[in-house]
């Protein structure tokens, strides 16, 4: 797999790490799949994922893989021959973008309902109509109540660094879910960046052989897959899958805590920025940060004590990390990249109201709609989400509706 | 390997995750007979005991013994009438589902 010939540096572990690679996300994903070498890899080529699965065919063309590749004819079956190929025993693995996300719907429920650790590469894109193609999070927030443990990255590095991480979380024996690599359509899968990258032999230690358990459909199982559970056990096999759900925030913070003592690069569930002394926040998910970290500097040379919390592990949500890291926080404001029409709240709203409605002194919250379908948000947008913020920490009153950041 | 919970009533913590099926046959213990709205009726004195009505039943509902057709098992026959059309004799016949007309139906006494 190795096609870095240049040695790069050691790093802090003491490992020979290849040269640092010029490449985007998509390529710096479909590396990690590279090295992982699942058995299936099942895809339908969509706009902006196409980079992961292109790279990932050359390998499997060019022999540097072992992978059987499953040109499928939509997603619906590339979910569905990944269930097959999962249940018979393999690992595997595929990458879509939003609408291709909601042809797999379906499949997402019957992959985490069957308890099959499946790993997904989700770049994330908007739905159509009308047609667009570019980022924003309406495919995250449509799949996030389907029992896949998410986790979002914010730049070609870390899709790189989380996807060698899925795997370990979704084999887990308390887990056993299928679980998204979320990365950002364009300004994650098309941004060519330097990622470092670990040797093969390391990534393969690191995830492992998977061990299906004694009901693989393979010679010899007396196993079925896909039963009628009706009104007899339905409701407890769900009940199952939320403690499956719960286990995995665990899993999650020891597999990214053992990655980063591996790369040096450490990874968390919630990620700081200047929140120690803040009075007010921002809470984002995704690539946005690098803007809003942009948009905080200036405001803290203007004197405004203001940090960022980024959710990178959205699902299951981290309750008790949000908490901790807003605690003291006056007023928050909560960065929507998508809209949940005719809710009370949009998705990340309202994961923050609930998260945070039972803290003795909660922060205020303020909603912000932005980038949809790709519209840029420059930091000056996220300055002014700051001084709104900053205004109702002053007034101590909390708007009803939210505000739309960059809405012509 | 863990019983079957398809009898009992074991709680959540105690049933095999993702609804797996561990052991095999769990669908004989649960009668779906009683969807049908038709029954087949066999007349066994033209029956030539071919068996193509036992290869195309989507339910395995055809009993046979010592390579003859013996039986319908009406726990499980949900009378789609795919049997009738197969049959080259054509001595298969569906008539509305009633306790006369399933009398009429060489069965293993179910249904």
């Amino acid at each position: 797999m190795t096609i870095v010939q240049n040695l790069g540096q050691k790093s802090e572990s003491g490992i020979q790490l290849p040269a640092p690679q010029a490449i985007n996300g998509g390529e710096a994903v479909a590396y990690a799949m590279g090295q992982i070498d699942p058995e299936v890899v099942a895809a339908y080529p969509i706009t902006p994922q196409t980079f992961i699965i292109e790279k990932f065919s050359e390998y499997v063309a060019d022999g540097t893989v072992n992978s059987e590749y499953i040109n499928v004819e939509s997603e619906h079956a590339a979910m569905s021959a990944c269930v097959g190929a999962t249940a018979a025993g393999g690992r595997s693995q595929t990458a879509t973008s939003g609408p291709g996300l909601a042809l797999m719907y379906e499949m997402l429920w019957v992959a985490s309902g069957m308890r099959l650790p499946i790993v997904m590469h989700l770049c994330s894109r908007s739905f159509s109509a009308p047609l667009n193609i570019l980022c924003d999070h309406s495919d995250v927030m449509g799949m996030r109540e389907s029992s896949w443990p998410m986790l979002i990255g914010a730049s070609p590095q870390e899709a790189y660094d989380q996807a060698v991480v899925m795997p370990t979380i979704a084999e887990n024996k308390s887990v056993l879910l299928p679980v998204a690599n979320v990365l950002d359509g364009f300004t994650v899968t098309h941004s060519v960046e330097r990622v470092e990258v670990l040797p093969d032999e390391v990534v393969k230690e690191f995830a492992g052989e998977y061990e299906p358990d004694i009901w693989a459909l393979q010679p010899g199982s007396t196993a079925t897959f896909g039963t009628l559970d009706a009104n007899d056990f339905y409701f407890e096999h769900k009940r199952q899958q939320v403690e499956a759900m719960k286990n995995s925030l665990e899993v999650v913070r020891t597999q990214l805590n053992a990655f980063g003592e591996i790369s040096g690069r450490p990874m968390n569930l919630v990620e700081e920025y200047l929140l120690d002394d803040a009075e007010v926040a921002l809470v984002v998910l995704g690539s946005s940060e690098g803007m809003v970290r942009a948009a905080i500097d200036q405001a803290r040379k203007d004197g405004i004590k203001v940090g960022m919390l980024r959710i990178r592990l959205f699902r299951p949500f981290p309750v008790q990390d949000v908490r901790k890291a807003l605690e003291g926080i006056g007023a928050v404001g909560v960065l929507d990249r998508a809209i949940a029409f005719g809710t009370p709240g949009n998705g990340l709203m309202q994961d923050l109201a609930t998260s945070t409605r039972t803290m003795p002194d909660r922060p205020l919250l303020m909603d912000f709609v932005y980038g949809l379908g790709g519209r840029a948000t420059p930091k000056q947008l996220f300055r002014q989400a700051i001084d709104q913020v900053v205004t109702m920490n002053e007034s101590r009153v909390e708007p009803d509706e939210p505000a739309y950041l960059g809405l012509k | 390997m863990p019983e079957q919970p398809m009898l009992g009533q074991p709680l959540w913590q105690q049933i095999q995750q993702g609804g797996i099926g561990v052991n095999p046959g769990s669908t004989e213990r649960v009668q779906t007979g009683d969807w049908r709205t038709e029954v087949p009726v066999i007349d066994m004195e033209r029956c030539t005991h071919c068996m193509i009505c036992w290869v195309d039943c989507p339910d395995a509902s055809f009993e046979v013994a010592n390579e003859k057709l013996i039986a319908v098992d009406l726990n499980h026959c949900k009378g789609c009438g795919i049997c009738a059309q197969v049959c080259p004799v054509k001595c298969i016949e569906m008539v509305p589902d009633s306790a006369e007309n399933r009398e009429t139906t060489p069965s293993d006494g179910a249904g």
